[in-house]
């Protein structure tokens, strides 16, 4: 009997919290989502855009705080004509497994990802380009299909480079299991969807990036944020991240975590169907009925009681940090009576009945159901899966619906207004003159003369009343006391500026 | 016996041919993979994109047929979700599912049919009352709650075991015990009320006044006749906890086949949704059939039915 109890007490002291800590200089991450796969050109998540900026590298880097473009694995670039942009290259950058960065590299991954039978899941960060040419081992020129003057933004985000004779064997399967970059980060382990091992690359370039600081990063995927937090005060977790606003207020009562919450490029709107896809006689083609239900909604009060942190109130159809995104629009205050007297003078004195979709959020969506209610808007509110809307949507059978938009992190207002008001199948207004001012926004390469048609198409967006914006979204952020870092606003976990303390 | 066993292996493979057909109809029915897979970010026309690049305008016989001629042939695609081979992402997940289910229904059985037992001999004792108590709250707990409190006991007060993961045999411990909770319940009250049924029935009367001894009785006259449905029961248990343990694969990070299967349902990752229905719908098959098998070995009377 003592011997099983010796023992037991052994296993006991042994089976202690996985050891990742500042000690062996090991950082332990949680993900909530499975990603599909590293290689991230084939796949269109959050965490897959962390992953791809901790192993990869794009062309150019655009500084998170000044919003600045500088060179990363090119040192200079130029437009040589309005679709045709030449890069000059890096000679000191290897990739991962050894391979030197030339510009055959370039060539390899622009033609790969451009031609889309290649099937690239994200589809909008490359359908822009047409294809490479090397000039010599140091010069390239990409074509792109339009005119595209957000190809620099797309060149500093999702456009990362691939080593060519690597990617050529191993496939985006390969890459999804091996995965190889230049960035700060190598992958020393995948487990896929489950578990991702980094290791700071010693032999990283000189870029703006900087170099990494930790030496190990272990992300695991956890599904259940109870058991994150559980992992966190166990000591087998560093880093939590898109912790829920109540979570995170207990977790910053205490002393052990910091808890940071920042702003995301997420944001919400009640999407109205003024093209009347869904019928010519429904409410929303009314443009008084859509004043009407931007009035109607208090969305300060929905940022300060259910969003909180760094969450703020849109006016405009973009998110605010985008180039191109003005705030100098129409604005509808909160105003309910007015809503009324809006609906009564659009023929509606008593309101009237419609469906109401949504798809994630559900407390936002029903508070915001409940003003439309208070006006006298009756709703048949309806939750679906993401992708169910995105049909319906498509079909044109969605009266009125809350959405949200993250941008991909694009900081540039095509990634969010032209999405919606270019007469593509998710467009609900369908007006004429707006597309054919964000047509020269998103192909006029002088940025005054981008910023002047964003304007106009953004204040005719407002004036009309064919979306309420609602409000931007925020993570919290939690980590061990141990950590430094200070999240940026586009909601992209970056390994390399964490350090500890 | 042999021909017992190959009649229903045959009704089996058309179970799992219809069951395959039905499911690959409703998932194509219930949402489009294209919207799905191009992810949140990405507009109308990319999907419609993806739709084509993947395949997915083509009507539903053809890709049906298509994926069946490749099943039959053991190839069952790439995953729309992880781009990776299918056959290989299940084998894995199915590991940890696997050691989580025969772990979970030994455990359930394990502490459920002694426990059945003992409270059929002594009926409204406190061993009777105490297994009644622990059933009820076996069913009335959910599991991510009992999960939940398990980790905080064991993994944050004590330090005795890891919250989450799957590395080595401590990691399925309190899994382990969460799901065979689960299970417990319904085949403790099983064997409790084939015992008692049998322990009042003629032939252990019998045998009791032609004195054989009372652990004679119980065990090889009255068990062996009050497990027989019991039998049966954790043959379906143990494919619920194969394809059910969604919960607890999500609370303790697992990342087992059930838990896969919730997502790619979610997804409409059609190619993993597909093999997972028909791996799980064999798995029930084959427990079915070992279970009638077995009750057929221990009651010989079942062989003609």
């Amino acid at each position: 009997m003592k011997k099983l109890l010796r023992t037991t007490a052994l296993a006991a002291l042994a089976a202690g919290p996985a050891i990742a800590d500042k000690a062996d200089d090991t950082l332990a991450v949680a993900f909530t989502k499975e990603l599909e796969n590293v290689d991230s050109y084939f796949n269109s998540s959050r965490e897959g855009v962390v992953l791809q900026r901790a192993v990869w590298d794009g062309l150019i880097y655009r500084d998170p705080e000044t919003n600045e473009y500088v060179g990363n694995l090119a040192t200079d670039w130029e437009w040589i004509d309005d679709t045709t942009l030449e890069f000059t290259l890096r000679e000191d950058v290897t990739f991962h497994n050894g391979e030197p960065f030339t510009a055959d590299d370039v060539v390899y991954t622009v033609n790969f990802v451009a031609d889309e039978a290649n099937g690239v899941k994200t589809q909008r960060n490359v359908n822009w380009m047409d294809s490479a040419e090397k000039v010599d081992d140091y010069t390239v020129r990409i074509k792109l299909k339009d005119k595209f003057p957000a190809a620099i933004e797309f060149f500093s985000g999702p456009v990362s480079m691939y080593p060519d004779e690597y990617y050529a064997e191993a496939g985006p399967s390969g890459m999804g299991l091996k995965p190889v970059g230049t960035g700060p980060y190598k992958v020393v382990d995948v487990t896929p969807g489950q578990r991702f091992v980094l290791e700071k690359y010693e032999d990283y370039h000189d870029s703006p990036k900087g170099q990494a600081q930790i030496t190990n990063i272990d992300i695991r995927t956890i599904p259940d944020v109870n058991t994150q937090m559980a992992e966190l005060f166990s000591g087998s977790l560093d880093f939590i991240w898109q912790v829920p606003a109540d979570q995170a207020e207990k977790l910053a009562a205490m002393d052990r975590f910091t808890v940071v919450n920042a702003s995301t490029m997420r944001v919400g709107y009640i999407q109205m169907d003024a093209a009347g896809r869904s019928g010519e006689d429904n409410p929303f083609t009314n443009k008084l009925v859509r004043e009407a239900v931007n009035h109607a909604i208090n969305r300060q009060e929905l940022v300060d009681a259910l969003l909180q942190g760094e969450s703020a109130v849109i006016d405009t159809a973009c998110f605010p940090s985008q180039f191109g995104c003005v705030q100098d629009v129409k604005s509808y205050e909160y105003d309910p009576e007015k809503a009324r007297e809006l609906l009564a003078e659009a023929g509606y004195p008593d309101g009237f009945s419609t469906e109401f979709y949504a798809y994630r959020d559900r407390p936002y969506a029903e508070a915001i159901v409940s003003y439309l209610n208070a006006i006298g808007i009756q709703t048949d509110f309806k939750m679906l899966q993401y992708s169910a809307l995105r049909e319906l949507n498509m079909d044109g059978v969605v009266p009125i619906s809350f959405q949200t938009w993250g941008s991909y992190s694009i900081n540039d207002a095509s990634a969010m207004v032209s999405q919606y008001f270019k007469h593509g199948s998710l467009d609900s207004a369908r007006d004429d003159q707006v597309l054919e001012w964000l047509n020269v926004a998103d192909s006029s390469t002088d940025s005054d003369e981008r910023i002047e048609y964003y304007t106009m198409a953004l204040q005719r967006i407002a004036d009309e009343a064919y979306w309420a914006p609602m409000f931007s979204y925020n993570t919290n952020y939690v980590f061990s006391r141990e950590v430094e870092y200070q999240p940026t606003p586009d909601e992209v976990l970056r390994f390399v500026d964490m350090s500890w303390k | 016996m042999l021909s017992f066993i190959l009649k229903r292996t045959g009704l089996a493979l058309l179970v799992a041919f219809t069951v395959s057909f039905i499911s690959f109809s409703l998932l194509f029915m219930s949402g489009d993979p294209a919207a799905a897979l191009a992810g949140e970010t990405a507009s109308g026309e990319d999907i419609e994109a993806i739709r084509r690049i993947y395949g997915f305008d083509r009507p539903m016989l053809v890709q049906y047929g298509e994926w069946l001629f490749s099943a039959l042939r053991g190839d069952f695609g790439e995953s729309y979700y992880f781009k990776l081979p299918v056959a290989g992402l299940i084998a894995e997940r199915l590991q940890v599912t696997m050691t989580l289910g025969v772990c979970g229904i030994t455990f359930a059985l394990l502490t459920a049919v002694p426990l059945g037992v003992a409270a059929a001999i002594r009926p409204n004792s406190i061993i009777d009352r105490a297994a009644l108590f622990l059933s009820v709250a076996g069913q009335a707990m959910p599991s991510f709650w009992f999960g939940l409190i398990l980790i905080v006991v064991f993994a944050i007060q004590l330090g005795m075991l890891p919250p989450s993961g799957a590395d080595s045999w401590r990691h399925f411990i309190l899994p382990t015990i969460v799901l065979g909770y689960y299970a417990m319940p319904a085949i403790m009250r099983l064997t409790r009320a084939g015992m008692l049924d049998t322990l009042n029935s003629d032939y252990i009367r019998t045998a009791r006044a032609k004195g054989a001894g009372e652990g004679r009785v119980l065990f090889k006259h009255a068990l062996r006749n009050a497990i027989i449905p019991v039998v049966s029961l954790a043959a379906v248990q143990m494919g619920f906890m194969l394809g059910g343990s969604i919960v607890v694969e999500s609370v303790f990070a697992l990342h087992g086949a059930g838990y896969l299967a919730w997502e790619s349902i979610a997804r409409n990752d059609l190619p993993t949704v597909q093999a997972l229905i028909l791996v799980f719908s064999m798995f029930y098959i084959v427990f079915t059939l070992l279970a009638d098998v077995l009750n057929a070995w221990l009651d010989p009377r079942m062989r003609s039915a």
